[in-house]
């Protein structure tokens, strides 16, 4: 009995590793990617910059300086529907700079609206509207 | 009657020396082969498939070059391999060669390391075998560059002001974005076909790749193709 409840036990960490293992794979790689901080680290910080203050690395040459996102009164200020066509349609679509393009093509609504929520706890503000 | 055996012979000649010339090529496409999997296959996708996450994108260390073939115009690559001078400003992924300073971020250029330099022969030798690369030929079928009238100014309008690719690419040496790669070369190294082709959807291409799909009509991407050619003659003539 103490064997078999031994054996049990053994096979139980065996599936537990192995889910562990199955974990670490793709499957895991493609959760953490929906993550949003990690796509606003790849699609957004060239131009917002790392620490979301409008200052990335392109600004220097740009005509119109981008959003800072962790400036409450300014984020304060635009509701979410409006932040989603921003993202999703570009500049032109919220009578902004064509410099933010749309992001339509390669994000999907889901990943907007994550990255919305995500803008949210860079002003720690809440939107209008 | 000299003067006709002369150009006989040096027809003769010719075709003798074609299938030579041929076995050549094979003989550089063999040694190319064996030196992109010694010397390049460590940071260069050779294969396929495209990478596809954003976090197998960020980990990228040189573009694929699975499509070399069909990206590249005959004879950069030997060229440039043999003086490989930075296309990608702040590095295959900004992101890790980026630091935060009071004004804006800006790229940390210690952590850029340079390409690795090859020899003439090995050069002509990875051009070949990276040239036979075409696994997306279905993304360049009925793509017709077509010739475009715009001048260097229009041009400069159109890349900064009206459709925003300065925010990412440079038009001229340290003028422009540094998240993508700079244009002032980039007529010289791709084809027509595949600039018209990637501008009008990049992630097509490179599925993932922090370049958005901008709404580009097809007579907007035959003059930003004419515009990269000016932009290159104007940097060849500048003598940056």
């Amino acid at each position: 009995m103490a064997v078999g409840s031994r054996a049990i036990g053994l096979a139980l960490a065996v599936l537990v590793v192995a889910a562990l293992a199955l974990g670490a794979g793709p499957g895991t790689a493609r959760a953490a990617d929906d993550d949003a901080a990690a796509l606003y680290r790849t699609y957004c910080v060239q131009c917002h910059g790392l620490k979301g203050k409008g200052n990335g690395v392109n600004v220097r040459d740009m005509s119109v300086q981008p959003r800072d996102h962790t400036d409450p009164e300014g984020m304060g200020g635009l509701s979410d529907a409006r932040i989603f066509k921003a993202i999703k349609e570009g500049g032109p679509a919220v009578t902004k700079s064509v410099l933010m393009p749309p992001w339509g093509g390669v994000l999907s609504d889901e990943q907007i609206h994550s990255l919305v929520r995500y803008l949210r706890t860079l002003c720690e503000c809440q939107g209008r509207g | 009657m000299l003067r006709r055996i002369i150009p006989l012979g040096l027809l003769a000649a010719a075709l003798c020396l074609a299938p030579g010339g041929q076995a050549l090529a094979d003989g550089d496409r063999a040694a190319g082969e064996k030196l992109l999997a010694a010397r390049c296959a460590g940071c260069h996708n050779l294969t396929g498939p495209s990478p596809g996450t954003p976090a197998a994108l960020r980990a990228r260390k040189g573009p694929d070059l699975f499509y070399a073939g069909e990206k590249y115009r005959a004879g950069w690559i030997t060229k440039w391999l043999q003086a490989p001078a930075r296309i990608r400003p702040a590095g295959m992924y900004y992101g890790d060669h980026v630091k935060a300073t009071d004004k804006w971020d800006t790229v940390d250029t210690a952590t850029l390391a340079p390409h690795v330099k090859l020899s003439e022969d090995d050069a002509e030798a990875a051009e070949a075998a990276l040239m036979t690369r075409k696994a997306k030929a279905a993304l360049l079928k009925g793509v017709e560059v077509k010739p475009a009238s715009v001048s260097l100014a229009m041009g400069d309008l159109m890349f900064d002001k009206f459709k925003g690719c300065i925010a990412c690419h440079q038009s001229a040496p340290d003028y422009g974005g540094f998240s993508g790669p700079e244009l002032y070369t980039a007529a010289r190294r791709l084809t027509p076909a595949y600039l018209y082709s990637y501008m009008k959807n990049p992630q097509a291409w490179d599925p993932g790749i922090w370049m958005p799909v901008m709404p580009l009509k097809e007579a907007d991407l035959n003059k930003l193709v004419r515009y990269l050619e000016l932009v290159a003659d104007a940097h060849e003539q500048e003598g940056d």
